[in-house]
């Protein structure tokens, strides 16, 4: 109790989040690895010096270039180019912006939709508890990738020729988005039946106070941690989502490729020996998954109350 | 001649921030034929000690210091050893016969799996010794139960297995460790029987650790105090429970609860807050004050509750009568008590009064209007300010992602929705230091407090609607014997100075005896009598009410 009087980041330093972080190697470098993926990403503008979607820096002269400590290599293009001449660190860094963006909104969307529901569920029981879970186990006997297949499918069939490329991104954030919910239902419903369970909750009804404000206010941040959890393992599986869809030509347009579009392109060159097309965009995805899943690990491990 | 030594004992637990030492310097010895009582509040190291002794410390605690002498043998010189003794020579029981035997097989081949493990028995003749031993703890029908699995024996006869498992290898040390804490109070009888019972015809050691200081009066021959993993005191139990020498078992004593008499405050030696203010209760200016009217304020009738365990049928087949047909009245201002033992229907009961849950059956009236009828919300806002309700257990009763302030906030703000933000905050002030808080503790969060001061809290949300009627459902069980003073002194502090009306829930008698005006005495969900406390203690009409005052440790039986 002496630690009452404690700035913002002293109290984060004193936790014991921060404590179990400092301990684990793992949850260190991959969160630094994420870090410095996050932060080229976003600003990938400022960090290499071609834009590969600018028509007027590209020449043709360039096209297939090895990476630049091969034999043919030149040194202004580090991983080489593609068939177009563009560079491949600046294509892949640009493309994993598309990849975090899609895999980010398509997590929150999913997260919004499933929390509400299955905390409403969880809390109000009965016939509609019911409908709402037999609709997860519906949706799960359905692989996630069928799923977003079937909505963008759909959704291929709805939008006009002109309008889909301009709309693709949003629909791939909603089908990724659809497909992922009934994860996030499952767990804020298990978590709040436990938690309607505790004697806050009765206080807060012998009170009076409404049953909005029960949920929003009292469960839902007693939730918020196996929610988290599985947001951030489910951010990886969206991800991949992405980059699955987008490899099958249903995701984004090759116009502003993501990284599963550059893996796809660079597939046809993969057999003419112009590897590092397809390769470095796979790598890079692996290493983005494994980081996220192992910063997943830890936190899943960390805010496990039976663990501590 | 002791039987088991322990030297210098001490227990260290290396935590990130501190090094918490559980047990300090501990010098026990303990006979052959004699029961030890290790008594201490929790956080004492009283199991501590009890593990140490069989070497079953969780990480990161250690045994850092001392030995611990079996007969002539120092157990603790090779770690690995003691395994033997684990079992074999030291006989263990603890405190949730629910989950130290294994579900998934029968009581038998669990005692034969444990004697074939350290004696050298055929399986027929292990068998033979299984029964006879469970004959030995009084379980009839042992040949036929032999092949049952535990979840076809009740909590008692459970534990008396568990007895039975710890006693195969014919052990020489006991360490029972809460036996009775899961209990009722009639089985609680019957097991401390049957353990003093053992001690004499087999001449064990037993160490018995509890909290129970009318436990260690009834059954122990010698009593160990401990405080803060240090030993405060040891000695004969008479001598130790008539004529305390130190401070913290004078406190300790004087905070049990009597069960031959009603007293009017629970006398305090140590505080748990340091401010000695006496009793000012600040919320007094804004309580709009009710006279006590000669009327009664709650009108129980006819109330029934049924739960149906099956979700798809809905025949009454398989459903469980949890409240069957009780009535009775509470007067304004009064103290109503509600006794019974686990699975009575009693907090069933107070759920339905502060309706948490709809009656099956049968009316509440609440001042003369029935509230189990009442659809409209608004309506019901109304009653529910009037209503309020404390929990057993003070860890889950408070929303540990909120501060304090904002617990207590909630409903002042709803009830009047025109409160200025600088009245509120008076206003909470007023209420913590009404439940002996300091101003301090609103801007913390509930894990800073301890489970007493957690209660206070509790306390504090509970007034800040002024009801007239307080539910407390056994406020007090979860938290230890000088807590459960402060906080009962505290209770009568504010019903005296409020007027509040309770009904308070137990199953601790002599509690409600210091308590209540009036108690209802109930079993499996009917009302056996409802008459004056001391009526009730001095004459009891009803059977099982003679029964339940029988079989009650009583902390006076030392005196006689």
């Amino acid at each position: 109790m002496d630690n009452k009087k404690l700035s913002w980041f002293g109290r984060v330093k004193d936790s014991d989040i921060y404590y179990s972080f400092i301990k684990s190697p793992t949850a260190i470098v991959s969160a630094v690895l994420l870090i410095i993926i996050f932060f080229c990403s976003f600003f990938v503008e400022f960090v290499v010096p071609y834009n590969p979607f600018d028509p007027s820096s590209l020449s043709l002269m360039d096209a297939f270039t090895p990476p630049s400590w091969t034999e043919d290599g030149l040194a202004k293009f580090i991983l080489g180019t593609d068939g177009q001449g563009r560079d491949m660190l600046s294509t892949i860094l640009y493309g994993s912006r598309i990849s975090l963006i899609v895999g980010f909104s398509a997590i929150i969307f999913s997260l919004l939709l499933g929390v509400s529901l299955g905390l409403t569920a969880g809390y109000f029981g009965g016939k509609y508890e019911m409908i709402i879970m037999r609709l997860t186990d519906v949706q799960l006997t359905v692989p996630s990738i069928l799923m977003a297949l079937l909505v963008d499918g759909i959704a291929r069939g709805i939008i006009s020729r002109e309008m889909h490329d301009e709309m693709a991104i949003y629909v791939l954030i909603f089908a990724i988005g659809i497909s992922e919910w009934p994860q996030f239902a499952r767990v804020s419903r298990a978590a709040t039946l436990v938690e309607k369970n505790k004697d806050y909750v009765s206080a807060s009804t012998i009170i009076g106070v409404s049953n909005i404000l029960i949920m929003f206010k009292h469960i839902l941040p007693n939730i918020m941690r196996p929610v988290l959890v599985i947001g951030t393992i489910g951010l990886a599986l969206a991800i991949l989502a992405e980059s699955t869809l987008s490899f099958l030509g249903v995701g984004v347009p090759p116009t502003t490729p993501s990284l599963g579009t550059l893996i796809r392109l660079g597939n046809d060159f993969l057999f003419s020996g112009e590897w590092w097309i397809t390769f470095f965009p796979a790598i890079f995805l692996v290493i983005l998954a494994f980081s996220i899943n192992l910063l997943g690990d830890w936190m899943r491990d960390t805010l496990n109350p039976k663990l501590n | 001649m002791s039987f088991l030594k322990i030297n210098n004992l001490s227990v260290d637990y290396k935590m990130r921030r501190e090094t918490v030492y559980a047990a300090k310097n501990i010098n026990i010895e303990v006979s052959k034929g004699e029961i030890l009582g290790l008594v201490g509040e929790s956080g004492s190291g009283k199991s501590t000690v009890g593990n140490a002794i069989i070497n079953l410390i969780d990480e990161p605690g250690k045994v850092s210091n001392g030995s611990i002498h079996l007969g002539e043998v120092n157990i603790h010189k090779d770690p690995e050893n003691i395994v033997k003794y684990r079992g074999k020579k030291i006989g263990l029981i603890f405190q949730d016969p629910q989950t130290s035997l294994n579900p998934i097989f029968t009581i038998g081949e669990q005692l034969i799996e444990t004697i074939q493990t350290h004696l050298n028995l055929s399986t027929i003749e292990a068998k033979n010794k299984a029964i006879n031993l469970l004959k030995e703890v009084g379980i009839k029908d042992a040949e036929i139960r032999f092949d049952n699995y535990p979840h076809q024996f009740s909590g008692g006869m459970r534990q008396r297995v568990v007895i039975s498992l710890a006693l195969c290898c014919e052990p020489e040390l006991l360490i029972a460790d809460e036996p009775t804490t899961a209990l009722d109070v009639s089985i609680q009888s019957q097991i401390l029987d049957l353990i003093k019972r053992l001690t004499k015809e087999r001449n064990l050691a037993v160490i018995l650790i509890t909290h129970d200081m009318g436990v260690i009066a009834e059954t122990t021959d010698r009593v160990a105090v401990m405080k803060n993993g240090n030993l405060v005191e040891i000695g004969p139990t008479k001598e130790i429970l008539t004529k305390p020498k130190e401070i913290y078992t004078k406190s300790l004593v004087s905070s049990v609860p009597p069960t031959n008499k009603k007293i009017e405050r629970f006398k305090i030696i140590e505080k748990e807050n340091k401010s000695q203010s006496e009793s000012n209760i600040k919320i007094l200016n804004r309580w709009t004050k009710k006279e006590i009217v000669n009327q009664d304020l709650v009108q129980v009738k006819n109330l029934s509750k049924t739960f149906d365990d099956n979700f798809f049928t809905e025949n009454t087949k398989n459903s469980v009568m949890a409240v069957d047909d009780v009535s009775f009245d509470i007067k304004e201002g009064q103290s109503f008590g509600l006794v019974g033992e686990s699975g009575s229907g009693k907090s069933t009961i107070a759920k339905m009064i502060v309706n948490l849950f709809r009656p099956s059956s049968g009316d509440i009236y609440f001042d003369n209007v029935c509230i189990t009828k009442i659809k409209n919300n608004k309506e019901m806002l109304k009653f529910r300010k009037q209503i309020q309700m404390i929990f057993q257990d003070p860890y889950s009763s408070l929303n540990g992602r909120l501060k304090v302030k904002d617990i207590v906030a909630e409903p002042i703000k709803l009830h009047n929705p025109s409160i200025t933000s600088k009245d509120i905050d008076s206003y909470i002030y007023d209420l913590l230091e009404s439940v002996e808080l300091t101003q301090q503790s609103a801007e913390r969060y509930p894990h800073e407090f301890s489970g007493g001061q957690r209660q206070r809290i509790s306390i504090a949300r509970a007034l800040a609607t002024q009801p007239r009627l307080l539910v407390c459902d056994e406020p007090t069980s979860a938290l230890d014997v000088s807590i459960q003073a402060q906080i009962l002194n505290l209770l009568k502090d504010l019903q005296e100075q409020l007027n509040l009306t309770i009904l308070f829930i137990s199953h601790d008698l002599p509690v409600v005896r210091q308590m209540c005006d009036k108690i209802a005495v109930l079993k499996n969900g009917q009302l056996c009598e409802v008459t004056n406390t001391e009526d009730l203690f001095i004459k009891p009409s009803h059977e099982y009410t003679k029964e339940l005052l029988r079989l009650m440790p009583k902390i006076e039986s030392i005196y006689s």
